[in-house]
């Protein structure tokens, strides 16, 4: 067996950092305020919905330095060998001083209690950094995760416009540090596994089935988005844990002239650009998928494989057919995604088996696509009922629809019976309302606190109404 | 130089930016500090057989356990000594997640672990969740309820053309402060205890500590340095926290903090109260109203807590702007198995105003008419027409004026007309607007906490020490106390500090609520001034001689005699001819006064005004909506600091919006709430602020009583604006059926109650 590696190592602010005595439930949060009294970042949730724990992780991605916001709350200290962690304490203006988003936050009037201020600082840093004179628009997507109780908010878009102007992110002190931090960072991966306190980080894809041929309960942690709060809110076991987030070969996003192909590892974050280029109409719907910090933690292989009834990506992407490559010691197999859910809690994934990655075929030339959800709240909220839409049209016949839902059974599902309702039927609004009506027979779902069987029903049969009107009748007004 | 009226930023804007302001997790535990978790009931109703705690007791870490026989004073945590909401039940368990026990252990994760561990023997006994509920099953009021009644209904409503009878049911609402309940007790010689507590009633915390502990109140300390927020939900819901964490230091005699996660925060504390409301209103062609009749029964939870003056302040808003020229308003607070409800901004004043709105929409659909006219038809006269139902005169009312401006910078009749065009012509996407108005009175009804002390310190430096008895969540309110300081002595503002509130310094404190923090602590502060300034000009007297007699302080100097003196020097020269440079102020609030009993008398020293014009658009296949402008203009007298009061508008408006949109509160069938964090409630995010936002102060405002420096309470008052989001979405909801009936949406107006309501006025068309 090969040398394991018992520590974890990392760069905090300014300072390496080697962990020994470490669990693989310890949470970045408490190690900042507790071990360290980091006591900028708070917890206002532990379930990375409120923001409040914003910091800025930077990881080598493909050799590069990116930093992105996470949520400190939900994040596991041993996923972040070999990265850099940021925290408010670290920053700082060129000239030493408030940072130009901190200025920018005073000078606006951006707090009043001030608990939601470092995290909301963060998240306006990271945008900063990547669009310092943002549009609202991107404001807003920068802010999806971050709750503030007392401003409105009115005073931080304020200041989110005004950073830009206080200072340009060429001038940044962490920008100035990135060859030194890369190299740091560089030369922490050591190409070894990693084994503490539960905590498995396999050396590459192989070992990781290895790992999992050897531990076949263990609980496999990518962006731990999910499993964060199997710690935080229920206090469950999750050793044997197996972190996976460090396999970049696990991340990468790969668009040929046939699919894309999604490593089951890449967060949100990482498919929206190749996404958006093969299937634009999907970047709306990707943008309300969780908050910014949880998008840059959470990955599309975890959204698939938790089995949720209520994960976003499975009924957008069995609408588009797509297939699954599961992988364990004994090789690769493929599996239709939308086979893949048997039942609520159930997913045909054998023992010591793991997604590698998701594979979406291009659209086909006369496919008409759309994406819904539909939330209590637009943004960073949980699917009430959500939609993947792939109808073909040829002649003014539709030769094939393929519908699917989410929220609106156990698992994600097609919607058969208002697909049958619609498969040889001219393009038109009747065959529509038909299939409107046939959904209704399709699905019986819940009541629960997002909302009540009746909407999620109703809400089902508009959407196909909706469909018709964005596809169909604005196809005809036109012409 | 500072002064009122200027925009001084918060004071500790920069900590906050930089993550340095110190809450009270971020206190430096002592050495050895224990952490304590609560165990909590998952039976909302029941008899509370045998609690076997062994296992919680064996677990890692575990020092040991409290209970009920543990309380070495009285077992009560009441904000209005009730006597009904023990610290931990003996005998029945009354709603799901009421705590029952405390473990503490050495870490916070092994005391939450442990606390899991408990068994508690309960037999189940039926319960009611709701208040139709409670009613049905014959409940009773947690509290006395209120009758307010002038003039004759029956005569009123019998003499009225129109009548309309109808309910509405208004959704309650979780503070979510982003900082959750805490205190942190450190234990002292003989009987002391200090406590770090996040709260907005320190003295309360205090009061209530000591008779849990059986101690004299003078032998705990409360402290809160700042809070991360508040809105009511920290001013009684801390008992509890602090009394555990006190009594835990004390009986193992080592430093103990408590911080529940949020789930349990959202779960144990109480909530904005749910309000089922019956009315009546009886209106002329015209859309004058003649009489009102309304029932406005509350959930109040299992106990009293503050359910009675909350229920009472909705009976005082019930009339919002309008005159009713008969009227019969009662409560009904009701028990039921959940949580006690408590203090939300505004304190029951927005269930009401939202009634009366609903009554304003009914007349509006009934006759025809633009709502914004049958709200005009009724606004309260001036000279005329101007007794409320408590039989207080609107001495103060700049309803016209206010709203007026607003209508017109709003354009809001134009817009109207073109939201309905574009409606009737809009297949999926149906816009609303309404601007509504807001008054709301400002004392506590409570009258005897309208009293506030201060202690300021002038060293012989120069530099100045306040202590007020305020707490500081957010509002700015030391910032707004500093300048009145900083002016009062004409010095620089970075001259004055205020740290801590501490019931050692300023004793008897009321709470930091009802919008009265300035206006109370500001006057205390003001009078403990002008103490030393009295001082100052007789010790320049007996110096300088009766030319002295008019000493000014300006600009840093003292100007006396044609001389002038540095501040820094002329203090100096004070402290060594032996002046008291230290003064404690103190303030009550004049002309209020309230016989319950009667319903009559008057509660409010003054009206605070303001109105708000929204534009929604929504998508009649989800239901789903957008806010796309709102206009504010709100009055707060002349601004002490106009950027902080505009900072409170738009907060407050934001969060009305918010209790009024998607901040559901969904309890399943057992009395588990399940809406208990963030990830499943749901408060506006940045994407929910109105694309276009225009907040505006009345400058031309005065608050015509003397309130410090003119100004007038802001913290409240313009949470109500957040009603005019709901009254559009009702005007979009209504346009499915050509507005020719009422919407009568319910509170949350989420999507899918948006969705259902155009579908039940389509079915009824």
């Amino acid at each position: 067996m090969a040398q394991h590696r018992n520590e974890i190592r990392f760069l905090l602010n300014g300072a390496p950092v080697v962990l020994r005595d470490l669990q693989a439930q310890d949470t970045l949060l408490d190690y900042l305020r507790l071990e360290r009294r980091l006591t900028g970042t708070k917890e206002g949730c532990a379930e990375g919905d409120c923001g409040a724990c914003t910091v800025l992780v930077g990881r080598l991605c493909e050799g590069a330095l990116v930093y992105e916001t996470v949520n400190a709350c939900i994040r596991f200290v041993a996923s972040l060998d070999g990265c850099h962690v940021v925290t408010i304490e670290h920053l700082r203006g060129a000239e030493g001083g408030l940072h130009p988003v901190q200025q920018a936050m005073v000078d606006a009037h951006g707090s009043q209690c001030g608990f939601c201020t470092p995290g909301i600082v963060m998240s306006l840093y990271a945008l900063w950094m990547h669009a310092p004179e943002p549009t609202d628009e991107q404001i807003e997507v920068a802010l999806q995760g971050n709750l503030c109780r007392c401003t409105g908010y009115e005073p931080i878009f304020k200041a989110a416009r005004a950073a830009g102007t206080l200072g340009k992110p060429e001038a940044d002190p962490l920008l100035a540090e990135r060859a030194m931090v890369t190299a740091a960072l560089a030369a922490m991966h050591d190409g070894q596994r990693v084994a503490l306190g539960g905590a498995i980080l396999p050396t590459d894809v192989e070992d990781f089935a290895q790992v999992l041929a050897e531990n076949p309960d263990a609980t496999i942690i990518a962006g731990a988005t999910d499993v964060g709060l199997w710690v935080t809110k229920m206090m469950k076991s999750i050793t044997p844990a197996v972190f996976i987030g460090h396999l970049s070969v696990l991340r990468r996003v790969m668009l040929t002239d046939r699919a894309l192909r999604i490593g089951a590892g890449a967060s949100y974050s990482e498919v929206e650009a190749l996404l958006a280029q093969a299937f634009p109409y999907m970047l709306p719907y990707w943008h309300r998928i969780a908050g910014w910090q949880v998008r840059n933690m959470g990955t599309v292989g975890g959204n698939i494989a938790n089995g949720s009834p209520i994960g976003d990506t499975p009924p957008v992407f069995i609408a588009l057919g797509a297939k699954l490559h599961l992988r364990s010691t004994a090789g690769v197999r493929e599996v239709l995604l939308e086979e893949f859910f048997i039942d609520y809690g159930k997913q045909d994934l054998r023992a010591g088996e793991f997604v590698e990655a998701v594979e979406l075929p291009l659209a086909e030339a006369g496919v008409l696509h759309a994406a819904y959800k539909v939330s209590k709240r637009r943004d960073e909220d949980i699917t009430a009922v959500a939609a993947g839409f792939a109808v073909k049209v040829e002649r003014g016949v539709i030769t094939r629809a393929r519908i699917a839902f989410g929220g609106m059974a156990a698992t994600p599902k097609r919607a058969r019976l208002a697909e049958a309702a619609l498969e040889g039927q001219p393009f038109a609004e009747a065959s529509f309302e038909a299939a409107a009506k046939a959904v209704g027979d399709d699905f019986a779902p819940l009541t629960d606190w997002r909302a009540s069987a009746e909407y999620r029903s109703l809400v089902a049969a508009n959407l196909f109404r909706r469909f018709w009107l964005e596809q169909g009748a604005a196809r005809e007004a036109a012409e | 130089m500072s002064k009122t009226g200027e925009n001084t930023r918060h004071d500790s804007a920069i900590k906050h930016v930089t993550g340095r302001a110190d809450y009270t997790d971020d206190i430096a535990e002592p050495a050895g500090t224990l952490h304590a978790y609560l165990g909590c009931s998952k039976v909302a109703h029941g008899t509370l057989k045998a609690l076997d705690l062994s296992a919680v007791e064996a677990a890692e870490g575990v020092v040991g356990v409290l209970t009920a026989a543990d309380i070495p004073g009285v077992n009560d945590v009441s904000a209005v000594h009730a006597h009904d909401e023990p610290v931990f039940p003996t005998e029945t368990v009354q709603f799901y997640g009421q705590p029952l026990f405390a473990v503490v252990a050495t870490t916070r994760d092994l005391a939450r672990r442990a606390a899991e561990l408990a068994v508690a023997d309960i037999e189940v006994l039926p319960h009611a969740l709701t208040t139709r509920e409670a009613m049905a099953q014959g409940y009773p009021d947690v509290t006395a309820p209120l009758k307010l009644e002038r003039g004759d209904v029956a005569q009123g409503m019998a003499r009225a053309k129109h009548r309309i009878k109808a309910a509405m049911e208004i959704g309650g609402q979780d503070h979510m402060y982003l900082e959750g309940h805490i205190s942190l007790a450190i234990p002292g010689e003989d009987d002391d205890v200090v406590l770090h507590c996040s709260t907005q009633h320190p003295t309360e915390a205090q009061v209530i500590v000591a008779q849990v502990l059986g101690v004299p109140a003078n032998a705990v300390v409360v402290k809160v340095r700042r809070m991360g927020g508040g809105f009511g939900g920290k001013e009684s819901q801390m008992n509890l926290f602090a009394s555990v964490a006190a009594m835990a230091a004390k009986k193992w005699n080592v430093p103990v903090k408590i911080r529940p996660d949020r789930d349990q925060d959202m779960s144990a504390t109480g909530k904005r109260h749910d309000f089922s409301v019956d009315y009546e209103v009886g209106f002329d062609a015209d859309g004058r109203i003649e009489a009102v009749e309304g029932q406005f029964a509350a959930r109040c939870g299992f106990a009293a807590d503050l359910s009675g003056p909350v229920t009472d302040r909705a009976l005082f808003h019930a009339d919002n702007a309008y005159y009713y020229p008969n009227v019969r308003l009662t409560s009904r607070p009701m028990k039921t198995n959940t949580v006690s409800n408590t203090a939300f901004r505004g304190f029951g004043g927005p269930q009401g105003v939202i009634v009366a709105e609903r009554m304003v929409e009914e007349i509006a659909y009934a006759l025809g008419k633009d709502p914004l006219d049958v709200r005009r038809a009724n606004f309260y006269g001036i000279g005329a027409r101007d007794v409320t139902p408590y039989h207080q005169t609107v001495e103060d009312n700049i309803l016209e004026r206010l709203v007026g401006e607003l209508e017109e910078t709003t354009d809001y009749r134009k817009r109207r007309a073109d939201i309905i065009a574009h409606n009737a012509t809009s297949a999926t996407v149906k816009r609303g607007i309404a601007l509504t108005p807001v008054k709301f009175g400002i004392s506590f009804t409570a009258t005897w906490y309208n009293q506030a002390g201060a202690l300021l310190h002038v060293y012989k430096d120069g530099s100045i020490m306040v202590n007020h008895g305020g707490t500081e969540m957010g509002q700015g309110l030391n910032t707004k106390i500093a300048q009145i300081v900083a002016e009062a002595f004409g010095v620089d503002l970075s001259l004055v500090k205020i740290t801590k509130t501490a019931t050692d310094k300023v004793p008897n404190t009321s709470a930091t609520a009802a919008s009265s923090g300035t206006d109370l602590n500001g006057m205390a502060a003001l009078d403990a001034c002008e103490q030393i300034k009295a001082r100052l000009a007789g010790f320049a007297t007996e110096r300088w001689g009766d030319m002295c007699k008019d000493v000014q302080f300006v600009g840093g100097k003292v100007l006396c005699g044609g001389a002038e003196h540095a501040w820094a020097d002329f203090i100096g020269q004070a402290y060594m001819a032996r002046v008291q440079l230290s003064a404690a102020g103190f303030y009550k609030t004049p002309k209020i006064h309230w016989d319950r009993d009667k319903g009559q008398g008057r509660p409010f020293y003054y009206y605070a005004y303001g109105a708000a014009c929204s534009e929604v658009s929504v998508d009649t296949l989800t239901g789903e909506y957008r806010v796309e402008r709102a206009d504010v203009l709100h009055d707060v007298g002349r601004s002490l600091n106009p950027v902080l009061d505009k900072g409170q508008v738009e907060g407050a408006f934001i969060q009305g919006m918010g209790w009024l949109t998607t901040e559901e509160l969904w309890w399943d069938n057992k009395g588990q709430l399940r809406t208990h964090a963030p990830s499943t409630y749901k408060i506006p995010l940045a994407s929910d602020k109105p694309r276009e936002f225009n907040v505006r102060l009345a400058e031309w405002s005065e608050n015509p009583e003397r309130t410090i420096k003119r100004s007038k309470a802001v913290g409240e008052p313009p949470f109500m604006l957040g009603i005019s989001v709901f009254e559009a979405l009702g005007h979009a909801v209504a346009s499915v059926a050509g507005y020719a009936q009422c919407p009568r949406l319910d509170a949350p107006a989420t999507p899918e109650r948006v969705l259902m309501a155009m579908e039940r006025l389509k079915r009824d068309a």
